[in-house]
This record gives structure tokens, C-alpha cells and sequence, in this order.
């Protein structure tokens, strides 16, 4: 992905220099050629309109090559590959707070292994931050109150900053971090030391803490939705609407219940909001992602989303037929 | 088009009656009748944008928090919101015949009507004092004492705006409308001086400018009232 | 040398500045040439403090550590580095010094259409600039210039209300200096004056004025938004209480952008003055360059949404938004080749003007172009909110509007002082400008690309950058100079400099048909054009002696 920016980067390069040098060119030639001589007078020239035509329509259609291509490039960096690993982010003033969805918690620090897609689901616990990573060439804001998505695969094992890129507060320049790319052999065992448990599986707990299982049964008799298996499909509201169940729609309606309700169901859900903390909230829905697989009952689906993806690649893609 | 921006020569300008409302930098008086006029039109655009950011925050929380916004709406008094409307329709009226009596040299109209235009800004006023009273009694105004349970959603019977949603258009409601007081207050300003250089005798046929300007100002803050009316107070009133 | 020709004995003609002494005189003037001097003195007092952040900012990150102020003092001073320069500096300059002083003598008026709210918008930039002072010497705002919610509503506990109520006052300045303008323009031209006969200099000023009067407002009510929200917790941009930050974000661009042609289109207005007297001939494409001012006035409107590709907008947003901007830039490019293909056949002479709009050309092309850049989709996700695009705003606002207002403050000098200043002075401090803006702003392009990001007081996690960042200082030092040079040499010009006569330049245009300096009343009599601008053929034809107007 770097390389396909920098390579857009390096067209913009030669194309902006070739305009530079045009037009310094024709400056400094003028400049020299035309400059005053007693007894010659300027020519007095009005303008010409083929001219003009031909130095808009030019330039113009550059720059449509130039915004498409950019436009290419944005799409897929905004497209995260189906089965990246996910990664919850929080952003606070002033660090970074990531969970693995297999469990492992860090702080400034995000261990991955070389080659393997990761997508990053973040949210803020108080002002707008922003997620950089200069030597993977992307950049996404990190907002209060929504989820936003930030994706990349990283090609080399290295150590890479990771800055805070939006002016957050006063150590807004101390939020920095890095990412530490392993060979897959080493991420295993960074994996494998001081495992909590998955995401999911803590998700699981808050689900039963919380008594959301009083309602949101595993059958039809629920007072509220059947969770199994929603994530990612269409839902009909009661208002007429029919949105996706995606990582925000879920945040939503554990935090503001009433604004996406489920068609056919009571507006009975209490909001909780204040009651859990952001990571509660990931938790949560990691664990409804994970009843998707669940539902889905192959085997190879499990494992990937409660299990940590297994970090040969070899052995993950011989394990998805 | 008579192109006043070209001025008269210099004869014809001194050849008339040197009128002592001509300014000394323009070189007619409708050269500077047409200045100001399109001065004021300029300044009213400047306030439609002023206003224009408010209703886009405020359409972009209604279309999203449609129900939370009926509920809030219902707890208004359409009562009062009509009776002001009917207010600031006749004062517009009043303008109106200000403006035509100060073209005519009608001295009593003109006086009666500037009056009259007074009394009505400030019987809005007071419509929107008790307006805002009632709020603040039944804890709508945003803030710390603010609260909003158990306020049925128009046409959803059994559901409950949330009440973060409703504030939000409390916050909305009084921007709008205090900016729009605020406006009032300005405009009321504005005709007080008009009475008084109206009974001062200032204004003739030929120099009326300022009641023309105070009218267009007047007529613009009773637009802006025109859609507050019905977005703020008339949210799904079938419901 | 210089081509300037100044006058033997000069005749103590009475002048709009010898008119009448006394500081009331001046208070309570309502000449707009007298205006114009009393907003000189306070945008270059603005200019100095704003300059004085920066030089603070660039001694801290001489070194990786933040080992000059603390961390918010840093962050107080790129804020208020920024929103002096913004709002205190180059939004008023052109328009309200040049632009107020000109814009009537050009079009042939005795003043402004509303003289008396002229000198309004002076004292509310006057108010509006000592709450700003006040904020900054009691504290200070530590949010940036942008003031982005939540921070600024919510967790800042710096003063917001202040700032912004300062930013309101001066905002107010601006829409009426704008209203005054354009109806001057529509309603006070000379008999012959048409609008194709109009300098650029008139048809930037219009466009600009535009701008302010439409896009000043809505910050106005932005501000107004956010005083409310942290005095009474409304909600509005308050995620927790159901409100949209990014609304916020929405609201602020939406003016803050078409700002950015408020700061560029008057110096591009000074800078077609310049390059036709200077060439000796008529702007190449005069009605196309008149044109893409109104059209970059338009476009501007509709692109605001590219400062936030990266702040969750969705995708097909961003993409309208990109390819927008890239129409934007089409009339700026076509200015551009306009003014070079002006200097064709032209007889160019190198006086410091000249020199300043050659800079501008260089400078503002460069600036521009690497725009392209930023709104290309997949490079701004890496570049934006780093040292690229600081690196790119200030090459076309200090590369272009301020080599822009210096060339017009040489040019028009002679006219507003009826001095001429010292031109070898001018020369040598156009390079030294032109020198340590370079030095300054170019190594922060590889900066950002390197992934510096903006607004850090300490990169001591990053040591590499610090080599191009002592290169960047170095430069700043470099340019203060250059812009101390003017302001000692203007100031010893009014009393020591030779007299300059009416039109010094020989020069196209209204204004250098009056005395230097002129009457109050700017014309003996009401001038009746019957030329077409810029015609430099006449003005130059051989058997032509400069005949003085009728006193």
C-alpha cells in the first residue's frame, strides 16, 4: 500500500516538477530576453483565446489523471480486506490503548506479524486524535463516540513510529508510539507470554455481567433481538429503515437504544452509557462478532475470529478451504 | 437600465437643488440612494449566512433525531408561537405604510405607523419572555438543571425521546430564537431613531432613505421568524 | 538604474496628508486614504507579534527535546501564531490598506461608498485586536487556530470565549470592508469607466470581497456555537450528550477555506499591476484573468470538506471534495501563464516590485502545485495534518500574499507617501525575503514527507528530523531580517526620501493621474475615462512628455 502512494507520489513529483520548470523557464528566459532596451518598445498584445483554451483544458485534464488515480489509491486504503485481524484502539489523552481480539493488551505498542493483513477499530475516550503510521503512509482520525477504521499489511519486520496526528492537548506531541512488525515465529511467542483470554471471550463475560442475556436470548422467546449471527447483515428498524449491523450500529444501540430499534420490538432497552467504559464496549462487540462465526458452525471460522489468527500464514490459509 | 453608477457631468449634479441629505462623495442623490439600497441588500445576504449555519446544524440533528426533536416540539405553545407570527406579519404590514407614508409626505401615517411597528416588536418580545419563561420553569433550558423523562414520541405510543437528544434541541431552539431576539432588539432600536427623526420632521419625498433601509431590515428579521415558526413549533403537530 | 523619477523641488501642495494635523484628525477621519495608514500601523504592529510567536516556535524546535517553553506554552504559541496571522494580519491586510486606499482613486471616486462605516470597520479590528491581546496576555488559547471540538468545548480550560468574541469583532471588520467594496465597485465608477476597463487590482478586490461578505458569517455563527456550548453545555458537538464533532469540523471549514482566497486574490490583483507596468503592456488575457478571480471566488465555496479526507467524512464525499478541489486550482493555473505570457515582448524593468512579483510567480506556483498533491486522495491520507501542508500554506500565503503585499506597499509607496524609497535597500531586501522563505518552508515539505507531524513541541522520538528543522530555523531568522529591512526604510523614506513625482512608475491607472500624494478629495475634477486599462502603448509612445493633470 506504501508503495502504491509513494509511487503516485513520485508521478506528482515528475509532473508538478515539469510545470515548475515550464514555467521558471519561460520566466527567467522573458525576464532576460525582454528586458528593457531604450528605443524598443513592448509589444502590445492582447490575449488569445485558443491560448487560453489550450492552457486550461491541459492542465484540467492532468489534473483528472491525478484525482483519479488518487481516488484509487484512497478507496482501497479505506477498504480493509475481508479477513484482516482485527485490533481495538483507544485513543485518550495522551496514549494509545490496544487490544488484540485474542486478548493481549498494549500500551504505545502494537505487535503484528509481517504480512499479515490488520485492521484497526478505534474510537476515542475524549477529544479527536489521530492514528499515524508514516512508514505504512496511512492516517485515520480517531474520534469520540463512533468507531472509525484504519487498515494495513505490513511488508518488512522493523520497528515503526506511530504518531498522534491531531492536535490533542498538551502532550499531544507525546503520543507516540510504535509498531513492532515480528517474523511470524516471534510473534507466536510474544502471543503466547501473559494471554487474558480473547477479546471475545471478555466480551462473553460483560454480555453475562451486565444481563443482557435476560433479554437477548439464544431463541426466538427474547423480549429483545437474537444476537446470534447479526453482525454484518441487514437489520429492519422500526421507523422503516433497514441499516447494517456493523461495529458502530452495535456501539449505538448498547449506547442510545432507542435511535435503530429492531422492527418488532418493545422500546425497552435501557441505555448504557456511563456504565461502560470503551473497552467494555469493543468487548461487547467482539463477543457479538464471534456469535456470527459461531452460528455460521465451520470450524475454521471459529477458531479465526475467538481464536488468535494463526500466525503462519501458511498454516491460516491451508486452514480456510 | 439607467446606470446610476455613471455619474451625472458635473453641471447637472450642481444644476439641481442641493439637497442637504447628498453626501459629498456621491454626485447625485440617486446615486446614493442606489448605494445604499444595495449596501443593505448585501448586509441582509451576510445575515442569511449568519443564520444559514444555524439551520444546517439544526436540519442535520432533526433529520437524524427525528423523534427526540417531535417530542421537544410538542412541549412548545403553538399558541403563542402562531399569536407572534400574526405579530410580526402585521408589523411587516405597519413597515409597509411607514414607508409608503414617508414616500407620500403623509406625516401622521408615517408617525402612526413607526409607533405602531414598535409596539408590535415589543409585544413580541414579550410573547417570547413568556416563551422562555415557561422553559425555564418546566427545566428545558440546557445545562445542568436540564431534564426531559418520559416525553412520549408523537406517533410512537410506549416510546420515550432520550432526552440527550432533546436537549439538543432546546440548545437549537434558543440559539435560533435568542439570535433572533437579538435581532428584534436591534431592529427595535433602529425605528425607535426613525420616530424620532420622523417627528423631527426629517423625512420627505425626496429623502425617506433610512425608514426604506430600516423597513428592508425589519422584513428580513420577520422572515427569518417566518421559518423558525414552523420548524421549531410545527414538528409532526398532527401526531 | 531604477526607473522611478522623482521631482527637484517639491511644491507644498495641501494633500490628504497635511490636510489637517492632530491625532482627532485622524481618530475621526473618514478619508479612506487616511484609513488605510491608521490599519498599516496596526496590521504591521499584528504582523511583528505574530512573527514573534514564530520565532519562538522555530527556536524550540531547533533541538528534538522541548527544552525552550513548556508544552503549553508551545501549544499557546502556534495558536496564537496562528489566528494573529490569520485574522489579524492577512485577512485585513491587502483589502484594508491597499485595497481601501486604491480602490476609490482607481475607479475614478472621491471615497468609499460608506465612508463612515469604513472607519466603523477600523475600530471594531481595533476592538476586536486589543480582546486578543488582552486573551493572549492573560493566558491565552492553546486549541490551534482551527479550535476543533470537543477539545475546545470541553476539555480546554484556556480562553476560548475570548478568542473567539476577539475573532467575531474583527470578523464584523471584514464583512463591512467587503459590503463597502463591492458596492463601491457597482455604484461609484466614473463616467467610461465599464467593467472591462476596470485594473484587476478592482476585479480581485471584488471577488474578495464576496468571499468576505458570504463566508464571514458563517465562522461568526460557528464561534457563537462554541461560546454557547462551553458556557451553557448544549450539547451540539458533544458526542456524549449526542452531538457531532465532526459538524463542527463542517461548519469552521466552510468559511475557513474561501478564507484562503481572501488572503491570496487581493496579491494576485497587486501582482497584475505590477507585472503590466513593469513589462510596459496590457495583462495578457486581461477578461480571463478577471474571470478566474470570480470563478476561484465560486469554487472556493464548494470545497471545504478537503481539510477533512481523514476526519471520517465518507468515501464518495471525499471524492467529490478532491475533484473539486482539482477544479479550483485549473484558474489559478491559468493566472499563472497569463501573467508569465504578459512578459512576452514586454520591456521589463527589475525595480523591487518587480522583484516581489517575480517572487510571487515562483513562490506561488510552487505552493500551488504542491495543492495538487494535497488533494490527491491517496497522498493527503499520509501528508495531511503534517509539516506538507504547513509547508504549503505558507508558501502561498507568505510566498504569495505577503511577496504580494510588499510589492504593492513598494509600488504604490510613492503614491500613498509622495516619497520614493530607497531602491538598492528595496532590491537587496527583496532577496534576502525571497533567500530565507526558501530556507524556511521548503525543507518542511520533506519534513512532512518523513511523517513530522504538525504542532509537536518535542520531537525527541524522532532525532532525524532535527537537521532539517535547525535548516528551517535558519531560514527564519533569515527572512525576519528581510522583513525589518522594509519597515526601517519605508519609515526613514517619509522624512529623508526624494520626492516622488505623480507617476513616478509612468504607470496605467487612475490613481497616478492625481498628485503623490493625493487630494483629499482624490481628483481636482471627476476624471471621464475614454482609454482601455493598461495602456501602456500610449503612455510610452515616443513624442509623449508626462503632462501633469490641471491644477
Amino acid at each position: 500500500m506504501a508503495g502504491r502512494v509513494d509511487a503516485l507520489y513520485i508521478f506528482l513529483l515528475i509532473v508538478t516538477g515539469m510545470m515548475t520548470l515550464l514555467v521558471f523557464t519561460c520566466l527567467i528566459y522573458f525576464a532576460a530576453r525582454y528586458r528593457h532596451r531604450p528605443g524598443v518598445a513592448a509589444e502590445q498584445i492582447e490575449g488569445s483565446t485558443q491560448l487560453e483554451i489550450v492552457w486550461t483544458t491541459i492542465p484540467f485534464i492532468v489534473f483528472m489523471v491525478i484525482f483519479a488515480w488518487g481516488a484509487v489509491v484512497y478507496f482501497k486504503e479505506r477498504t480493509p480486506p475481508r479477513d484482516a485481524t482485527e485490533v481495538y484502539v483507544v485513543a485518550k489523552q495522551w496514549m494509545w490503548k490496544l487490544e488484540h481480539a485474542e486478548g493481549q493488551r498494549e500500551i504505545n505498542e502494537l505487535h503484528v506479524p509481517v504480512g499479515q493483513d490488520v485492521k484497526m477499530i478505534m474510537t476515542s475516550q475524549d477529544v479527536i486524535h489521530s492514528f499515524f503510521v508514516p512508514a505504512f503512509r496511512i492516517k485515520q482520525d480517531v474520534l469520540p463516540g463512533r468507531y472509525t477504521v484504519a487498515w494495513f499489511r505490513a511488508t518488512k519486520p522493523g520497528v515503526y513510529h506511530l504518531f498522534c496526528a491531531e492536535y490533542c492537548g498538551t502532550q499531544h506531541s507525546g503520543m507516540v508510539g510504535s509498531v513492532i512488525v515480528m517474523e511470524p515465529a516471534q510473534y507466536e511467542a510474544w502471543m503466547s507470554g501473559g494471554q487474558t483470554g480473547p477479546l471475545s471471550a471478555t466480551g462473553g463475560k460483560v454480555f453475562a455481567e451486565l444481563g443482557c442475556v435476560t433479554c437477548h436470548r439464544s431463541d426466538a422467546q427474547g423480549r429483545g433481538p437474537n444476537l446470534q449471527g447479526v453482525f454484518g447483515k441487514p437489520v429492519d428498524l422500526a421507523d422503516g429503515r433497514t441499516v447494517i449491523a456493523d461495529e458502530n450500529y452495535i456501539r449505538e444501540c448498547i449506547l442510545d437504544p432507542g435511535a435503530k430499534r429492531v422492527k418488532g420490538f418493545q422500546p425497552i432497552m435501557p441505555t448504557f452509557q456511563g456504565l461502560v467504559s470503551e473497552e467494555q464496549v469493543n468487548a461487547l462487540v467482539a463477543y457479538i462478532k464471534s456469535l456470527s462465526a459461531a452460528k455460521a458452525g465451520e470450524a475454521a471460522k471459529t477458531n479465526a475470529s475467538t481464536v488468535a489468527p494463526q500466525s503462519n500464514p501458511q498454516t491460516q490459509k491451508s486452514q480456510v478451504e | 437600465m439607467h446606470d446610476s453608477s455613471i455619474a451625472a457631468v458635473q453641471g447637472t449634479a450642481h444644476g439641481e437643488a442641493h439637497n442637504p441629505a447628498l453626501l459629498h462623495h456621491f454626485a447625485e442623490a440617486q446615486q446614493q440612494r442606489d448605494a445604499s439600497s444595495l449596501g443593505m441588500w448585501l448586509f441582509l445576504a451576510t445575515e442569511v449566512m449568519f443564520f444559514g449555519g444555524l439551520f444546517c446544524a439544526y436540519l442535520i440533528y432533526r433529520l437524524q433525531y427525528f423523534g427526540d426533536f417531535a417530542a421537544a416540539s410538542k412541549t412548545l405553545n403553538v399558541g403563542l408561537g402562531a399569536t407572534n407570527t400574526a405579530v410580526l406579519i402585521c408589523s411587516s404590514l405597519t413597515v409597509v405604510l411607514a414607508v409608503w407614508a414617508a414616500q407620500t409626505a403623509r406625516r401622521t401615517l408615517l408617525i402612526t405607523s413607526l409607533a405602531l411597528t414598535l409596539i408590535l416588536g415589543f409585544a413580541f418580545l414579550g410573547i417570547k419572555g413568556i416563551e422562555y419563561n415557561d422553559k425555564f420553569v418546566e427545566h428545558h433550558v440546557p445545562g445542568a438543571s436540564f431534564s426531559f423523562d418520559k416525553e412520549p414520541i408523537p406517533g410512537h405510543p410506549g416510546e420515550y425521546a432520550n432526552p440527550r437528544h432533546a436537549q439538543i434541541y432546546f440548545a437549537l431552539y434558543f440559539v435560533m430564537t435568542g439570535l433572533h431576539a437579538l435581532h428584534m432588539i436591534v431592529g427595535i432600536g433602529i425605528f425607535l431613531w426613525l420616530l424620532v427623526m420622523a417627528w423631527k420632521g426629517r423625512f420627505t419625498p425626496e429623502y425617506n432613505t433610512p425608514v426604506e433601509m430600516g423597513g428592508l431590515y425589519w422584513h428580513f428579521v420577520d422572515i427569518i421568524w417566518i421559518y423558525l415558526f414552523p420548524l421549531l413549533y410545527l414538528i409532526d403537530l398532527h401526531k | 538604474m531604477s526607473m522611478a523619477t522623482a521631482i527637484a523641488q517639491p511644491v507644498e501642495r495641501e494633500n490628504y496628508l497635511n490636510k489637517e494635523y492632530g491625532v482627532w484628525s485622524w481618530l475621526l477621519t473618514t478619508d479612506h486614504k487616511r484609513i488605510a495608514l491608521l490599519y498599516l500601523i496596526s496590521i504591521t504592529f499584528f504582523f511583528f507579534i505574530g512573527g514573534f510567536f514564530a520565532l519562538l516556535i522555530r527556536l524550540e524546535l531547533l533541538t528534538p527535546a522541548g527544552d525552550l517553553v513548556q508544552a503549553d506554552t508551545y501549544n499557546k504559541l502556534f495558536t496564537m501564531h496562528g489566528m494573529v496571522m490569520i485574522f489579524f494580519f492577512l485577512i485585513p491586510s491587502i483589502p484594508a490598506t491597499l485595497g481601501n486606499f486604491l480602490v476609490p482613486m482607481m475607479i475614478g471616486a472621491k471615497d468609499l461608498a460608506f465612508p463612515r462605516i469604513n472607519l466603523l470597520s477600523w475600530y471594531l479590528y481595533i476592538i476586536g485586536g486589543v480582546m486578543m491581546l488582552h486573551c493572549m496576555l492573560t493566558g491565552g488559547v492553546d486549541t490551534g487556530w482551527t479550535f476543533y471540538a470537543p477539545f475546545s468545548t470541553n476539555f480546554t480550560n484556556t480562553k476560548i470565549v475570548e478568542a473567539g468574541l476577539a475573532i467575531f469583532v474583527a470578523g464584523f471588520s471584514s464583512i463591512l470592508t467587503g459590503l463597502n467594496f463591492v458596492v463601491t465597485i457597482h455604484r461609484m465608477r466614473a463616467p467610461g469607466m465599464t467593467w472591462s476597463r476596470l485594473p484587476l487590482f478592482i476585479w480581485a478586490h471584488y471577488a474578495t470581497s464576496i468571499i468576505q461578505l458570504l463566508g464571514t458569517p458563517v465562522v461568526a455563527i460557528t464561534i457563537v456555537l462554541v461560546a454557547a456550548e462551553r458556557a451553557l453545555h448544549l450539547g451540539i458537538f458533544d458526542p456524549k450528550l449526542g452531538g457531532d464533532p465532526v459538524l463542527f469540523q463542517h461548519l469552521f471549514w466552510f468559511y475557513s477555506h474561501p478564507a484562503v482566497y481572501i488572503m491570496i486574490l487581493p496579491s494576485m490583483g497587486i501582482v497584475s499591476e505590477i507585472i503590466a507596468c513593469f513589462s510596459r503592456k496590457r495583462i495578457f488575457g486581461y477578461h480571463f484573468v478577471a474571470l478566474s478571480s470570480i470563478a476561484i471566488a465560486v469554487f472556493g465555496f464548494l470545497v471545504w470538506a478537503h481539510h477533512m479526507f481523514v476526519a471520517g467524512i465518507s468515501v464518495y464525499a471525499a471524492l467529490v471534495f478532491s475533484l473539486l478541489s482539482y477544479a479550483v486550482a485549473v484558474p489559478s493555473a491559468v493566472k499563472v501563464f497569463n501573467w508569465t505570457a504578459t512578459m512576452y515582448k514586454g520591456s521589463i524593468h527589475y525595480d523591487a516590485p518587480m522583484l516581489y512579483a517575480f517572487g510571487f510567480l515562483g513562490l506561488f506556483t510552487i505552493g500551488g502545485l504542491t495543492g495538487l498533491f494535497l488533494s490527491a486522495l491517496g497522498i493527503n491520507v499520509h501528508v495531511t495534518d503534517t509539516y506538507f501542508v504547513v509547508a504549503h500554506f505558507h508558501y502561498i500565503m507568505v510566498g504569495g500574499a505577503v511577496m504580494g503585499y510588499l510589492g504593492g506597499m513598494h509600488f504604490w509607496w510613492p503614491k500613498i507617501s509622495g516619497k520614493l524609497y530607497p531602491e538598492g535597500w528595496a532590491r537587496l531586501a527583496a532577496l534576502i525575503v525571497f533567500i530565507g522563505f526558501n530556507l524556511t518552508f521548503f525543507p518542511q515539505f520533506v519534513l512532512g514527507y518523513m511523517g513530522m507531524p504538525r504542532r509537536y513541541y518535542d520531537y525527541s522520538h524522532m532525532p532525524e528530523f532535527q537537521v532539517l528543522n535547525v535548516l528551517s530555523t535558519a531560514g527564519a531568522t533569515i527572512l525576519g531580517v528581510g522583513y525589518l529591512l522594509p519597515m526601517i526604510y519605508f519609515l526613514w523614506s517619509m522624512r529623508y526620501g526624494k520626492p516622488a513625482s505623480d507617476n513616478p512608475w509612468n504607470a496605467a491607472g487612475l490613481e497616478w493621474k492625481t498628485a503623490s500624494p493625493p487630494p483629499t478629495f482624490n481628483f481636482e475634477e471627476e476624471p471621464v475615462v475614454t482609454w482601455e486599462a493598461y495602456n501602456y502603448d500610449e503612455l510610452d509612445a515616443p513624442h509623449k512628455q508626462e503632462v501633469p493633470v490641471a491644477r
